[in-house]
Protein backbone atom coordinates (compact mmCIF):
# COMPACT_ATOMS: atom_id res chain seq x y z
CA UNK A 1 0.00 0.00 0.00
CA UNK A 2 1.24 3.46 -0.97
CA UNK A 3 0.84 6.05 1.75
CA UNK A 4 1.89 9.35 1.56
CA UNK A 5 2.40 11.95 4.74
CA UNK A 6 1.97 15.61 3.40
CA UNK A 7 5.19 17.17 4.24
CA UNK A 8 5.02 20.68 5.97
CA UNK A 9 6.12 22.84 8.25
CA UNK A 10 4.66 20.99 11.32
CA UNK A 11 5.75 19.10 14.18
CA UNK A 12 5.31 15.21 15.31
CA UNK A 13 5.48 14.33 11.44
CA UNK A 14 8.14 11.17 12.74
CA UNK A 15 5.83 9.95 15.48
CA UNK A 16 3.34 9.33 12.62
CA UNK A 17 5.99 7.71 9.90
CA UNK A 18 6.96 5.74 13.38
CA UNK A 19 3.78 4.89 14.29
CA UNK A 20 3.34 3.25 10.84
CA UNK A 21 6.26 1.71 10.74
CA UNK A 22 5.36 -0.83 13.89
CA UNK A 23 2.57 -1.55 11.61
CA UNK A 24 4.24 -2.71 8.74
CA UNK A 25 4.21 0.10 6.46
CA UNK A 26 6.54 2.79 5.18
CA UNK A 27 5.31 6.32 4.45
CA UNK A 28 6.31 8.70 1.86
CA UNK A 29 6.73 11.96 3.45
CA UNK A 30 5.75 14.46 0.51
CA UNK A 31 4.56 18.05 -0.73
CA UNK A 32 4.63 17.01 -4.15
CA UNK A 33 1.36 17.25 -6.00
CA UNK A 34 1.56 13.95 -8.37
CA UNK A 35 3.06 11.80 -5.50
CA UNK A 36 -0.13 12.93 -2.97
CA UNK A 37 -2.38 12.49 -5.57
CA UNK A 38 -1.39 8.80 -6.81
CA UNK A 39 -0.82 7.62 -2.93
CA UNK A 40 -3.49 5.13 -2.05
CA UNK A 41 -4.42 6.89 1.84
CA UNK A 42 -3.09 10.48 2.79
CA UNK A 43 -2.26 11.08 5.87
CA UNK A 44 -2.12 15.54 6.99
CA UNK A 45 -0.68 15.26 10.49
CA UNK A 46 0.23 18.03 12.44
CA UNK A 47 1.44 19.82 15.56
CA UNK A 48 2.04 24.05 15.61
CA UNK A 49 -0.19 27.44 15.00
CA UNK A 50 -2.93 27.15 12.76
CA UNK A 51 -2.50 30.75 10.96
CA UNK A 52 1.15 30.64 9.56
CA UNK A 53 0.68 26.92 9.18
CA UNK A 54 -2.21 27.67 6.52
CA UNK A 55 0.43 30.56 5.42
CA UNK A 56 2.66 28.10 4.62
CA UNK A 57 0.35 25.20 2.90
CA UNK A 58 -0.80 28.40 0.73
CA UNK A 59 2.71 29.47 -0.03
CA UNK A 60 3.13 26.30 -1.33
CA UNK A 61 -0.04 25.46 -2.68
CA UNK A 62 -1.09 22.63 -0.44
CA UNK A 63 -4.53 23.98 0.18
CA UNK A 64 -6.15 23.04 -2.89
CA UNK A 65 -3.75 20.10 -3.01
CA UNK A 66 -5.34 18.93 0.34
CA UNK A 67 -8.76 19.74 -0.68
CA UNK A 68 -9.13 18.29 -3.98
CA UNK A 69 -7.89 14.70 -2.78
CA UNK A 70 -10.05 12.06 -3.56
CA UNK A 71 -8.59 8.80 -1.59
CA UNK A 72 -8.79 8.34 2.24
CA UNK A 73 -7.33 11.20 4.13
CA UNK A 74 -6.61 11.45 7.36
CA UNK A 75 -6.11 14.29 9.32
CA UNK A 76 -4.44 14.58 13.13
CA UNK A 77 -4.87 17.17 15.69
CA UNK A 78 -3.85 20.28 13.62
CA UNK A 79 -4.71 19.11 10.80
CA UNK A 80 -7.88 18.43 11.92
CA UNK A 81 -8.76 21.59 13.08
CA UNK A 82 -6.84 23.18 9.39
CA UNK A 83 -9.64 20.81 7.76
CA UNK A 84 -12.26 23.42 9.53
CA UNK A 85 -13.51 26.24 7.80
CA UNK A 86 -11.54 28.97 10.45
CA UNK A 87 -9.66 28.88 13.41
CA UNK A 88 -9.61 31.16 16.57
CA UNK A 89 -5.87 30.57 16.62
CA UNK A 90 -4.33 34.01 14.80
CA UNK A 91 -7.84 34.30 12.94
CA UNK A 92 -6.86 31.71 10.40
CA UNK A 93 -8.90 31.01 7.28
CA UNK A 94 -8.62 27.16 6.99
CA UNK A 95 -9.47 24.63 4.20
CA UNK A 96 -13.50 24.73 4.95
CA UNK A 97 -13.43 20.71 3.95
CA UNK A 98 -15.47 20.80 7.30
CA UNK A 99 -17.61 23.64 7.53
CA UNK A 100 -17.47 24.41 11.33
CA UNK A 101 -15.01 26.92 13.19
CA UNK A 102 -12.53 25.88 15.66
CA UNK A 103 -12.89 27.63 18.62
CA UNK A 104 -10.65 28.14 21.86
CA UNK A 105 -11.35 25.92 25.07
CA UNK A 106 -12.88 28.66 27.41
CA UNK A 107 -11.74 27.05 30.95
CA UNK A 108 -14.76 27.40 33.43
CA UNK A 109 -13.12 25.82 37.04
CA UNK A 110 -9.90 25.93 38.23
CA UNK A 111 -9.93 22.16 37.40
CA UNK A 112 -10.13 22.95 33.43
CA UNK A 113 -6.78 23.19 32.66
CA UNK A 114 -5.93 24.55 29.08
CA UNK A 115 -3.94 23.00 27.08
CA UNK A 116 -6.48 19.63 27.53
CA UNK A 117 -3.44 17.15 27.67
CA UNK A 118 -3.35 13.49 28.53
CA UNK A 119 -5.34 10.65 28.32
CA UNK A 120 -9.53 10.68 27.80
CA UNK A 121 -12.51 9.04 26.36
CA UNK A 122 -13.75 9.15 23.34
CA UNK A 123 -17.33 7.91 22.16
CA UNK A 124 -17.33 7.05 18.35
CA UNK A 125 -20.00 6.15 16.08
CA UNK A 126 -18.55 2.83 15.97
CA UNK A 127 -17.94 3.30 11.60
CA UNK A 128 -14.94 3.78 9.52
CA UNK A 129 -12.03 4.42 11.66
CA UNK A 130 -13.38 3.47 14.42
CA UNK A 131 -14.83 0.24 13.37
CA UNK A 132 -15.24 -2.39 15.49
CA UNK A 133 -15.35 0.14 18.83
CA UNK A 134 -18.22 -0.74 21.22
CA UNK A 135 -16.96 0.87 24.38
CA UNK A 136 -15.38 4.55 25.25
CA UNK A 137 -11.34 3.99 24.45
CA UNK A 138 -8.88 6.47 26.39
CA UNK A 139 -6.77 8.50 23.49
CA UNK A 140 -4.19 10.95 23.92
CA UNK A 141 -4.74 14.62 23.38
CA UNK A 142 -2.85 17.72 23.66
CA UNK A 143 -4.85 20.89 22.22
CA UNK A 144 -5.95 24.22 23.29
CA UNK A 145 -8.57 24.56 20.85
CA UNK A 146 -11.14 22.48 19.76
CA UNK A 147 -14.09 21.41 17.00
CA UNK A 148 -18.19 21.61 18.56
CA UNK A 149 -19.98 19.15 18.12
CA UNK A 150 -21.71 19.20 14.71
CA UNK A 151 -23.03 17.01 11.62
CA UNK A 152 -19.90 15.45 11.00
CA UNK A 153 -18.81 14.62 14.49
CA UNK A 154 -17.38 10.91 14.48
CA UNK A 155 -16.52 10.77 18.18
CA UNK A 156 -16.92 12.86 20.83
CA UNK A 157 -14.93 14.16 24.21
CA UNK A 158 -16.12 16.06 27.12
CA UNK A 159 -13.72 18.18 28.74
CA UNK A 160 -15.15 21.36 29.82
CA UNK A 161 -17.71 20.85 27.04
CA UNK A 162 -18.67 17.72 24.64
CA UNK A 163 -16.27 18.33 21.50
CA UNK A 164 -15.21 16.87 18.13
CA UNK A 165 -12.89 14.26 18.78
CA UNK A 166 -12.80 13.08 15.32
CA UNK A 167 -14.87 14.17 12.20
CA UNK A 168 -15.69 12.26 9.06
CA UNK A 169 -17.52 13.35 5.85
CA UNK A 170 -16.95 11.68 2.39
CA UNK A 171 -13.11 10.62 1.99
CA UNK A 172 -11.79 12.99 4.77
CA UNK A 173 -11.41 11.46 8.61
CA UNK A 174 -9.94 13.70 11.57
CA UNK A 175 -9.08 13.13 14.78
CA UNK A 176 -8.30 15.50 17.15
CA UNK A 177 -6.20 13.36 19.28
CA UNK A 178 -2.89 11.66 18.29
CA UNK A 179 -3.74 8.38 17.36
CA UNK A 180 0.37 7.77 16.37
CA UNK A 181 0.54 8.40 20.46
CA UNK A 182 -2.33 6.39 21.86
CA UNK A 183 -0.76 3.04 22.40
CA UNK A 184 -3.03 0.16 20.89
CA UNK A 185 -6.46 1.96 20.80
CA UNK A 186 -4.06 4.43 18.38
CA UNK A 187 -2.87 1.53 16.53
CA UNK A 188 -6.74 0.21 15.94
CA UNK A 189 -7.49 3.49 14.50
CA UNK A 190 -4.53 3.64 12.67
CA UNK A 191 -5.04 0.40 10.86
CA UNK A 192 -8.52 0.90 10.61
CA UNK A 193 -8.10 3.82 8.58
CA UNK A 194 -5.08 1.42 6.61
CA UNK A 195 -8.55 -0.83 5.64
CA UNK A 196 -10.56 1.38 4.40
CA UNK B 1 -12.78 11.83 31.84
CA UNK B 2 -9.16 13.45 31.81
CA UNK B 3 -6.99 10.43 33.18
CA UNK B 4 -4.86 11.32 36.21
CA UNK B 5 -1.19 9.46 34.56
CA UNK B 6 1.25 7.26 35.60
CA UNK B 7 4.73 7.97 34.32
CA UNK B 8 7.54 5.38 34.97
CA UNK B 9 10.71 7.59 34.89
CA UNK B 10 13.87 5.81 33.89
CA UNK B 11 16.89 7.55 34.61
CA UNK B 12 20.02 7.12 31.75
CA UNK B 13 23.34 6.57 33.03
CA UNK B 14 25.72 5.86 29.62
CA UNK B 15 22.50 4.51 27.73
CA UNK B 16 21.19 2.20 30.49
CA UNK B 17 18.43 2.75 33.40
CA UNK B 18 19.51 3.37 36.37
CA UNK B 19 17.83 4.57 40.22
CA UNK B 20 19.31 5.19 43.45
CA UNK B 21 18.23 6.39 46.73
CA UNK B 22 18.37 9.75 47.48
CA UNK B 23 20.25 10.16 44.05
CA UNK B 24 23.19 8.00 45.16
CA UNK B 25 24.28 4.39 44.93
CA UNK B 26 22.75 4.04 41.31
CA UNK B 27 21.46 0.53 40.84
CA UNK B 28 21.53 -0.74 37.28
CA UNK B 29 17.56 -1.77 35.74
CA UNK B 30 18.40 -3.12 31.98
CA UNK B 31 17.93 -1.02 28.47
CA UNK B 32 15.95 1.96 28.57
CA UNK B 33 14.26 1.06 24.83
CA UNK B 34 12.78 -2.78 26.30
CA UNK B 35 11.65 -1.27 29.43
CA UNK B 36 10.55 1.89 27.81
CA UNK B 37 8.31 -1.00 25.87
CA UNK B 38 7.35 -3.35 28.73
CA UNK B 39 5.99 -0.40 30.23
CA UNK B 40 3.85 1.10 27.53
CA UNK B 41 2.42 -3.00 27.40
CA UNK B 42 1.97 -2.87 30.65
CA UNK B 43 -0.15 0.38 30.33
CA UNK B 44 1.99 2.99 31.37
CA UNK B 45 0.42 6.52 30.56
CA UNK B 46 3.49 8.05 29.52
CA UNK B 47 7.55 7.56 29.60
CA UNK B 48 10.40 9.77 31.24
CA UNK B 49 13.76 9.73 30.52
CA UNK B 50 16.55 11.62 32.05
CA UNK B 51 20.00 11.51 31.50
CA UNK B 52 20.65 12.06 35.00
CA UNK B 53 24.79 12.40 34.43
CA UNK B 54 24.14 14.98 31.69
CA UNK B 55 23.64 18.31 33.83
CA UNK B 56 26.66 17.56 36.32
CA UNK B 57 29.13 16.48 33.67
CA UNK B 58 27.83 18.45 31.02
CA UNK B 59 27.02 16.15 28.56
CA UNK B 60 23.98 15.91 25.66
CA UNK B 61 21.41 13.25 26.31
CA UNK B 62 22.29 10.40 23.89
CA UNK B 63 20.10 11.35 20.69
CA UNK B 64 20.27 7.95 18.90
CA UNK B 65 18.63 6.52 22.43
CA UNK B 66 15.71 8.93 21.63
CA UNK B 67 15.54 7.60 18.00
CA UNK B 68 15.08 4.06 19.19
CA UNK B 69 12.65 5.02 21.67
CA UNK B 70 10.31 6.69 19.18
CA UNK B 71 10.71 4.22 16.81
CA UNK B 72 9.46 1.53 19.01
CA UNK B 73 6.97 3.27 21.22
CA UNK B 74 3.11 4.15 20.75
CA UNK B 75 2.96 6.27 24.12
CA UNK B 76 4.02 9.78 24.66
CA UNK B 77 7.45 10.43 25.94
CA UNK B 78 9.25 13.23 27.59
CA UNK B 79 13.43 13.57 27.97
CA UNK B 80 15.29 15.59 30.35
CA UNK B 81 19.11 15.81 30.92
CA UNK B 82 21.44 18.05 29.39
CA UNK B 83 19.27 20.70 28.01
CA UNK B 84 20.95 23.83 27.87
CA UNK B 85 19.42 25.90 24.90
CA UNK B 86 17.55 25.72 22.20
CA UNK B 87 19.46 23.68 19.76
CA UNK B 88 19.50 20.73 22.13
CA UNK B 89 15.53 21.01 22.40
CA UNK B 90 15.11 20.98 18.76
CA UNK B 91 17.94 17.91 18.46
CA UNK B 92 15.35 15.82 20.91
CA UNK B 93 12.25 16.81 19.46
CA UNK B 94 13.54 15.62 15.82
CA UNK B 95 14.55 12.53 17.27
CA UNK B 96 11.38 11.96 18.06
CA UNK B 97 10.87 13.00 21.55
CA UNK B 98 6.90 14.62 22.40
CA UNK B 99 8.68 16.40 25.64
CA UNK B 100 11.48 18.02 26.99
CA UNK B 101 12.08 18.95 30.76
CA UNK B 102 14.28 21.75 31.73
CA UNK B 103 15.68 21.85 35.13
CA UNK B 104 19.00 23.38 36.13
CA UNK B 105 19.10 25.20 32.65
CA UNK B 106 15.81 26.95 32.97
CA UNK B 107 17.07 27.99 36.90
CA UNK B 108 19.83 29.72 35.30
CA UNK B 109 18.81 30.89 32.43
CA UNK B 110 14.69 31.43 33.11
CA UNK B 111 14.32 32.70 29.70
CA UNK B 112 15.11 28.87 28.01
CA UNK B 113 11.39 28.49 29.05
CA UNK B 114 10.08 31.68 26.72
CA UNK B 115 11.96 30.36 23.97
CA UNK B 116 10.87 26.64 24.13
CA UNK B 117 7.33 27.85 24.25
CA UNK B 118 7.48 29.93 21.09
CA UNK B 119 9.48 27.76 19.23
CA UNK B 120 7.91 24.64 19.93
CA UNK B 121 5.07 25.49 21.90
CA UNK B 122 3.99 25.48 25.53
CA UNK B 123 3.08 21.13 25.61
CA UNK B 124 6.80 20.34 24.80
CA UNK B 125 8.01 22.36 27.77
CA UNK B 126 7.96 20.34 31.33
CA UNK B 127 9.52 22.67 34.32
CA UNK B 128 11.53 20.07 36.49
CA UNK B 129 11.82 21.05 39.48
CA UNK B 130 14.16 19.84 42.46
CA UNK B 131 12.97 21.16 45.53
CA UNK B 132 13.74 20.30 49.73
CA UNK B 133 12.59 21.79 53.07
CA UNK B 134 14.58 24.50 54.49
CA UNK B 135 13.94 26.94 57.40
CA UNK B 136 12.90 29.30 54.93
CA UNK B 137 10.17 26.97 53.01
CA UNK B 138 10.86 25.00 49.81
CA UNK B 139 14.35 25.54 47.90
CA UNK B 140 15.27 24.74 44.51
CA UNK B 141 18.08 22.71 44.36
CA UNK B 142 20.43 22.20 40.43
CA UNK B 143 22.21 19.47 39.83
CA UNK B 144 20.53 16.75 41.12
CA UNK B 145 20.08 18.02 44.31
CA UNK B 146 23.86 18.79 45.26
CA UNK B 147 23.28 22.67 44.92
CA UNK B 148 21.25 25.06 46.39
CA UNK B 149 19.83 28.02 44.58
CA UNK B 150 18.04 31.21 45.76
CA UNK B 151 15.21 30.42 44.37
CA UNK B 152 11.83 28.95 46.26
CA UNK B 153 9.56 26.48 44.82
CA UNK B 154 6.56 28.37 44.93
CA UNK B 155 7.65 31.12 42.89
CA UNK B 156 9.90 29.56 40.73
CA UNK B 157 6.77 26.97 39.41
CA UNK B 158 4.63 30.30 38.91
CA UNK B 159 7.03 32.17 37.24
CA UNK B 160 7.99 29.14 34.99
CA UNK B 161 4.11 28.32 34.45
CA UNK B 162 4.31 32.42 33.13
CA UNK B 163 6.80 32.08 31.13
CA UNK B 164 5.22 29.51 29.34
CA UNK B 165 6.24 25.92 30.50
CA UNK B 166 3.35 23.20 29.87
CA UNK B 167 3.58 21.25 33.12
CA UNK B 168 6.19 21.37 36.73
CA UNK B 169 7.03 18.33 37.41
CA UNK B 170 7.86 18.41 41.08
CA UNK B 171 10.14 16.39 42.94
CA UNK B 172 10.36 16.48 46.56
CA UNK B 173 14.53 15.72 47.57
CA UNK B 174 13.47 14.81 50.87
CA UNK B 175 10.80 12.47 49.93
CA UNK B 176 13.04 11.14 46.62
CA UNK B 177 14.25 7.31 47.12
CA UNK B 178 12.61 7.26 50.83
CA UNK B 179 9.71 5.38 49.66
CA UNK B 180 7.29 7.06 52.28
CA UNK B 181 4.96 8.81 50.02
CA UNK B 182 4.75 11.95 47.87
CA UNK B 183 5.26 15.42 49.37
CA UNK B 184 1.33 15.96 49.34
CA UNK B 185 1.13 19.23 51.09
CA UNK B 186 3.32 20.94 48.70
CA UNK B 187 2.15 19.42 46.01
CA UNK B 188 -1.51 20.56 46.59
CA UNK B 189 -0.32 24.00 46.91
CA UNK B 190 1.12 24.07 43.49
CA UNK B 191 -1.58 22.23 41.87
CA UNK B 192 -4.00 24.58 43.57
CA UNK B 193 -2.07 27.73 42.77
CA UNK B 194 -1.06 27.01 38.86
CA UNK B 195 -3.17 26.48 35.91
CA UNK B 196 -0.95 24.23 34.53
CA UNK B 197 -0.95 20.37 34.96
CA UNK B 198 1.80 19.40 37.89
CA UNK B 199 3.52 15.85 38.17
CA UNK B 200 4.29 14.08 41.48
CA UNK B 201 7.98 13.21 42.00
CA UNK B 202 10.02 11.40 44.65
CA UNK B 203 8.18 9.49 47.52
CA UNK B 204 6.69 5.93 45.83
CA UNK B 205 6.27 3.24 47.93
CA UNK B 206 3.16 1.44 47.94
CA UNK B 207 0.15 1.90 45.92
CA UNK B 208 -1.55 3.77 48.51
CA UNK B 209 1.08 6.83 48.00
CA UNK B 210 -0.31 6.92 44.66
CA UNK B 211 -3.80 7.50 45.66
CA UNK B 212 -2.94 10.26 48.11
CA UNK B 213 -0.60 12.20 45.64
CA UNK B 214 -4.45 12.49 43.35
CA UNK B 215 -6.28 12.84 45.78
CA UNK B 216 -4.34 15.19 48.63
CA UNK B 217 -1.71 16.28 46.23
CA UNK B 218 -4.01 17.26 43.52
CA UNK B 219 -1.49 15.82 41.36
CA UNK B 220 -2.38 15.41 37.55
CA UNK B 221 0.59 12.95 37.26
CA UNK B 222 2.83 10.72 39.69
CA UNK B 223 5.82 9.64 38.66
CA UNK B 224 7.97 6.95 40.02
CA UNK B 225 11.64 4.69 39.23
CA UNK B 226 12.61 1.97 41.12
CA UNK B 227 9.43 0.74 42.33
CA UNK B 228 8.24 0.15 39.13
CA UNK B 229 11.64 -1.12 37.80
CA UNK B 230 12.20 -3.98 40.29
CA UNK B 231 8.61 -4.98 40.42
CA UNK B 232 7.55 -4.10 43.52
CA UNK B 233 4.36 -2.28 42.30
CA UNK B 234 3.36 -3.44 38.74
CA UNK B 235 1.69 -1.24 36.79
CA UNK B 236 -1.35 -3.25 35.83
CA UNK B 237 -2.14 -3.76 39.52
CA UNK B 238 -1.40 -0.08 40.29
CA UNK B 239 -3.84 1.33 37.67
CA UNK B 240 -6.64 -1.33 38.94
CA UNK B 241 -6.51 -0.30 42.50
CA UNK B 242 -6.77 3.36 41.37
CA UNK B 243 -9.36 2.36 39.25
CA UNK B 244 -11.20 0.27 42.27
CA UNK B 245 -11.25 3.48 44.03
CA UNK B 246 -12.59 5.76 41.45
CA UNK B 247 -9.79 7.95 40.97
CA UNK B 248 -10.20 8.56 36.55
CA UNK B 249 -7.59 5.77 35.22
CA UNK B 250 -6.59 4.62 31.89
CA UNK B 251 -7.38 0.93 32.30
Amino acid sequence: MNIAIVKYNAGNIHSVINALGRLGVKALLTDNEEELRRADKVIFPGVGEASTTMEYLRAHNLDRIIRDLKQPVLGICLGQQLMCSRSEEGNAECLGIFDVPVLKFNPQRHEDKVPHMGWNTIETDGKGIFKEFDKPEYVYFVHSFYVPVCDWTAARTDYILPFSASLHKDNFYATQFHPEKSGGTGERILKNFLDI
Amino acid sequence: MLAKRIIPCLDICNGRTVKGTNFVNLRDAGDPVELGRLYSEQGADELTFLDITASFEGRKTFTELVERIAANISIPFTVGGGIHELKDVERLLKAGADKVSVNSAAIKNPHLIDEIALNFGSQVCVAAIDAKQTDEGWRCFLNGGRVPTDRMLFEWAHEAQERGAGEILFTSMDHDGVKQGFANEALRHLSDELSIPVIASGGAGAKEHFRDAFTEGHADAALAASVFHFGEIPIPELKQYLCDLKIPIRI
